[in-house]
This record gives C-alpha cells, sequence and structure tokens, in this order.
C-alpha cells in the first residue's frame, strides 16, 4: 500500500511539473498541458480512425515480435548445442543490434511495403534481444543436474520441461520483458518513416506536419498504455506457461 | 547387490582412491567415513556411476537409484513439491506429500521457490526428494550438512524410518551420524 502510494506520488509529481512546464511556455503549440492531452484523446477515441489505427499497429508490431521470439529461441537452441551455430550468427546478431532502426527502415522501405515494415523493424528488433537471454540461459545451464535426472531416471518429457525449461524460462521471460516495449518504440518509429495507411505512426507524423502537439502526446500517451498492455499479457502468459510446466 | 572391486581413481598425479574393494550387501546399511580429502565422495560418484575408475569395476545390476549429491541439485526455478514430484514415477497428490513435507519441517515452504529458500531447506528438499523416489540403492553424502541440532534430529529419525531394510551407503564426517543408523562402517583413508 505504502509502495502505491509512493509510485502515486511520483506520477502526480512529474504531472505537475509537466503542466507548470507548459503553463511556463504558454503555447500548446510547443508544449501541450496534461489536461489539453487529456481532453485531446477523449475527443480521438470516438473517432472512426483511432481503434483500427490501433488495431493495425498492434496486429503488425506483434506479429514481428512473435516471428522474433520463435527465431530468436529456434537461434539460441541452435547456437546452444553447437559452437558451429553460435559462430555463424555471431557476426549476424552484432550487426541487427548495432544498426539503426532508422537505416533497417529506409532499406527495408526498397524491398517491402510500407504496411509491412513495423513487422519486420519489430523481428529484427526481437531476435537478438531474446536470442542473447536464451542463449545466456542456456549457456548457464547446470549440467550437474543432467547428472541427478541420470541418477534418478527422469523420463525425457519431465527432463525437457521440469529440468531445462525451468532453468531458462526467467532468460526468456526477462528477454520478452525487454522486447516488447522495444518493439513499440521501434515499430511506431518504422511507422513515421514509412507512413502506412491508417497505422498510428501515420497519426503521429500527421500530428507533426498539421504541428498538431496535443495529438503528438495523446498518441504517444496511447502508445504507452499499449505497450504496458501487451507487456502484461504476454508476461501474464509465460507465468501462466511456467505454471503448467511445473505441474507436468 | 553392489559390489566395488580394486577401484583406483586418479586426478591428475593425485591418486583418491587405491585399490578400493567392498560389497554392499542387500538392505545393509554402510557409513563411509574419512578426512576431508579422502575421496569419499569421489568413492559415491564411481558406485553410482557419475565417474569412470581408473582400474577396477563396479557391479551394481539394474538396481534404481536414489541420491543426495554434496551440491543439493535442485532446480532452483521449481517450487519444493514440484522438486519432490519431478523424480517420481507415480505423480502423488498433495494431499500424500503433505505428512513427508510436515515430518521434515518443509510444509510451509511446499509451494515456494527453491531459490527461495536457506541452505538448511534446501538440503532437506534434496533429502526428502532422494527418500520419496523409488531406490533400490540410496546414496547419502553428507545429508544432514547445514542442519542446526534440533531439525538435525529429527531428520536422521525420519530419515531411518524411511531407509529401513533399504540399501543405503551415508558419506559422513560425523561419527554420531554413523552410530545412529548403525550398521557396517567403512573408513577411507588418504591414498
Amino acid at each position: 500500500m505504502k509502495k502505491k502510494l509512493i509510485t502515486a506520488g511520483a506520477v502526480v509529481f512529474w504531472l505537475a511539473v509537466w503542466q507548470i512546464a507548459a503553463m511556463a511556455v504558454g503555447k500548446s503549440l510547443l508544449l501541450g498541458s496534461p489536461v489539453e492531452v487529456v481532453q485531446r484523446l477523449v475527443r480521438l477515441i470516438p473517432e472512426k480512425t483511432f481503434l483500427p489505427s490501433i488495431l493495425f499497429s498492434l496486429g503488425r508490431i506483434m506479429l514481428g515480435f512473435a516471428r522474433g521470439t520463435l527465431t530468436g529461441v529456434l537461434f539460441a537452441v541452435l547456437a546452444g548445442k553447437l559452437v558451429f551455430f553460435e559462430k555463424l550468427f555471431a557476426p549476424l546478431i552484432s550487426a541487427v543490434k548495432a544498426v539503426p532502426v532508422a537505416s533497417f527502415t529506409i532499406l527495408a522501405l526498397i524491398w517491402i511495403s510500407s504496411s509491412e515494415l513495423s513487422v519486420l523493424i519489430t523481428f529484427l528488433i526481437t531476435v537478438p534481444v531474446v536470442y542473447s537471454n536464451v542463449f545466456e540461459g542456456i549457456r548457464s545451464f547446470d549440467r550437474r543436474l543432467t547428472e541427478m535426472a541420470d541418477i534418478f531416471r527422469v523420463p525425457p518429457m519431465k527432463r525437457f520441461f521440469g529440468i531445462y525449461l525451468s532453468q531458462i524460462m526467467p532468460y526468456f521471460r526477462s528477454a520478452v520483458k525487454l522486447s516488447v516495449g522495444l518493439c513499440w518504440k521501434s515499430g511506431v518509429a518504422a511507422e513515421v518513416i514509412g507512413t502506412p495507411r491508417g497505422s498510428i505512426g501515420q497519426m503521429l507524423y500527421n500530428s507533426k506536419v498539421y504541428l498538431e502537439t496535443a495529438d503528438l502526446f495523446a498518441w504517444t500517451l496511447v502508445i504507452i498504455v499499449l505497450s504496458i498492455i501487451t507487456e502484461k499479457l504476454v508476461l501474464l502468459l509465460i507465468d501462466i506457461t511456467a505454471k503448467r510446466i511445473e505441474k507436468l | 547387490m553392489l559390489k566395488a572391486e580394486n577401484i583406483t581413481k586418479k586426478f591428475g598425479s593425485l591418486t583418491v582412491l587405491d585399490g578400493f574393494s567392498h560389497e554392499f550387501a542387500e538392505g545393509s546399511f554402510t557409513a563411509v567415513m574419512g578426512s576431508s580429502g579422502c575421496g569419499k565422495s569421489t568413492l559415491l560418484s564411481v558406485l553410482m556411476g557419475l565417474l569412470a575408475p581408473d582400474s577396477g569395476t563396479v557391479t551394481r545390476g539394474s538396481d534404481r537409484l536414489s541420491a543426495v549429491f554434496q551440491e543439493d541439485r535442485l532446480c532452483e526455478n521449481l517450487s519444493v513439491l514440484s522438486n519432490l514430484r519431478l523424480v517420481q514415477s507415480r505423480k502423488k497428490e498433495r494431499s500424500g506429500l503433505i505428512p513427508e513435507l510436515e515430518a521434515v519441517g518443509l510444509y510451509d515452504c511446499a509451494d515456494k521457490p527453491v531459490r527461495e529458500l536457506s541452505g538448511g531447506m534446501k538440503r532437506r528438499t534434496a533429502l526428502l526428494r532422494a527418500l520419496l523416489a523409488d531406490y533400490d540403492i540410496l546414496f547419502l553424502d553428507e545429508p544432514f550438512k547445514g542442519l542446526d541440532a534440533q531439525t538435525k534430529n529429527t531428520v536422521m529419525s525420519y530419515t531411518r524410518g524411511k531407509t529401513a531394510g533399504k540399501t543405503v551407503i551415508l558419506v559422513t564426517h560425523d561419527p554420531e551420524e554413523a552410530d545412529f543408523f548403525g550398521g557396517e562402517t567403512v573408513m577411507l583413508s588418504r591414498a
């Protein structure tokens, strides 16, 4: 309870700072106040384009995230199994990690349509994060547990779920936690550059073109909320799966 | 039946076991004692088949094994209950495990992940896991280390009840532990 009060207090404090800053600037064109942003958001929600824009970006960003997660896990398992794959993937993962999102986005626009841009970008953002974490989990696996399983003659399925997966799950969880937030940041950034019709990125771009600062803040607020909700949902799914695995 | 014949095990130039021979009769309790570094845990690893001897043979047949290792070797992210169930061939219901957990003072932390337990609790979990597994031969490598005197007495009594009539090999420094369980004592000395 005390912790929640402190958190709420901190949020109120920064909202107050924002409000004071907006009042000091005195031009909503440069910095909209929190009240203005909420008012704009309330007006945005019933608009015809609001929900379709969210669904457009949400669908594509989550698709890229899911594909990236699967690929990252697959690469990590292969690299954990054979040093050949570890060496093969190392330069690729380092390169993908280092290349700026903007470079990928501009390059990708030559290859694919702008509507698929956020799928590719979030995929590229997710793969190295998931790969690195899961690979670390596989590398740090306590081999003595395999000996323990041999002595107790633990059957293969129980061994896989109870010993291997339970050891790797915390690494996978932290990778996913990190990736979801990054996916929203990079996915929307890619949409702003590619401006696919009907995306959140296009809405942000329009707010810049028409100097609608309140719109920019309102859409940013929407992105933050979506990022938090999807992160919580994905983590909940992982936690439920982990519990199921434990009961197998 | 478990029989070790002329077992020699070296680590580099260090000879840890030098021609060890012993027959562990079925249903017998054997305490393996000796000073630190004399090869007690190495002997247990060789007998379990985790380490290959440099020479000599171990005859074990197809007996099912169970063990408390030198380290706990628990799945840290799983709960105490899940660790117990992991090694059981038939899944026991929670209600069936409660009396066992209560007996060693682990009832309150049955659903806690092992990583949140103290050293002594982890040791008791490792011991309970070994005792509740289906086995013919039980290897115990200092299973009571890190337990306070009162808990140790409770857990030792529980262990004695659970292992009656089973083939048990206990590695210990403590002569009182060996006396408590009775049976034969094998003294190892540095090779």
